[in-house]
């Protein structure tokens, strides 16, 4: 089965206490170095049957809809690397 | 005959029991409805609690905006019918596009538990008519996810056309946050309650239900007028 998987993201101007308070934690923990923290959320989604564009397609409109909410989120949809590659492959051995 | 109220219980609602008694009070029928049900049961408007529906996961009310009763709310408030959303009924409005912009967590991460002080800015929707313009109200808050947000045009819209329902003003009456900070939540210009454009849907973070009565919540009875508003409303019509 394919995997495809979303990543949602707040939008840059909206404030993200969370990863602040994760961002402040890092000095303490012995961590330097790093200016800016932003917390978001990864959804992977096992894909039955091929992961063709009506599947891509499909799959957007899903992350669209429910899975991040625009007002306040982006989101990416990509196929995971080495499905990425055996679908490649698959491509490849259908032509 | 008085009108009737549907109070929407999902899996994680807290304050239904609540609600439908503030209902009561106001002298409606508080008429049970449940979320897996299409059927409004033809009820004159409809109330979404505060809570937890579905746990808040994804975020909250985002799941719940998909459950089947509220196909039928959608279809009703869209046709005019009063909805109210409180606290996470307000998140489930926002989420469904009822209501613009947003619910994100508080600014300083706490749960919040207080008596708040509000300032009614719009006393013409069908949930507010009891009360005065510029009336400050006390009522309770309870949420982790209250931080109201909407681009910069969407804010200007709403204060332009008079959709900011209440605002928080001055300090809270105990609990957390300290009563210094007089914005609870790092919500945008303040606002606390928003009303769409025909003012029949409105969505608020505060809980009048938890202030209908001397005895429990604040001690006062200032989230009655909310019920009130609704019974005039309807009777009127």
């Amino acid at each position: 089965m394919a995997r495809v998987v979303v990543d949602v993201m707040l939008k840059p101007e909206i404030l993200d206490p969370q990863g602040q308070a994760v961002q402040r934690a890092l000095p303490r923990l012995g961590f330097e170095g790093i200016a800016d923290v932003r917390q978001g959320k990864r959804f992977e989604l096992e894909v039955e049957g091929p992961v063709d564009d009506a599947a891509l397609a499909r799959i957007r409109e899903i992350a669209e809809t429910f899975l991040a909410n625009t007002v306040i989120e982006d989101f990416t949809v990509r196929i995971e690397a080495d499905q990425a590659a055996d679908a490649a492959l698959a491509a490849q051995a259908e032509s | 005959m008085t009108a009737r109220v549907g109070v929407i219980t999902f899996p994680g609602t807290l304050d239904d029991r609540d609600t439908q008694r503030a209902v009561r009070v106001a002298g409606l029928d508080a008429v049970p409805l449940w979320h897996r049900d299409k059927d409004l049961k033809q009820v004159d408007a409809v109330v979404l609690p505060g809570g937890f529906s579905y746990g808040d996961y994804l975020r909250a009310g985002a799941i719940s905006r998909f459950s089947p009763v509220m196909e039928s709310v959608i279809e009703q408030a869209k046709a005019g019918m009063p909805v109210l959303g409180i606290c996470n009924g307000f998140q489930v409005l926002t989420e469904t596009h009822l209501l613009p912009g947003a619910m994100l967590r508080n600014n300083h991460l706490h749960f919040i538990c207080r008596d708040q002080k509000l300032r009614v800015e719009n006393a013409e929707t069908a949930w507010t008519r009891s009360y005065e313009q510029g009336q400050e109200i006390n009522i309770p808050l309870k949420n982790i996810d209250g931080r109201y947000v909407a681009d910069e045009r969407v804010l200007d819209e709403l204060e332009a056309e008079g959709r900011v329902v209440v605002r928080y003003r001055g300090g809270g009456l105990g609990g957390y946050p300290p009563k210094e900070r007089s914005n609870p939540n790092g919500s945008l210009r303040d606002i606390a309650g928003i009303t769409n454009e025909a003012g029949n849907v409105v969505g608020l973070m505060p809980h009048p239900e938890h202030a209908v009565e001397p005895l429990i919540g604040t001690g006062g009875t200032d989230g009655l007028g909310f019920f009130t508003s609704i019974l005039k409303k309807l009777v009127d019509a």
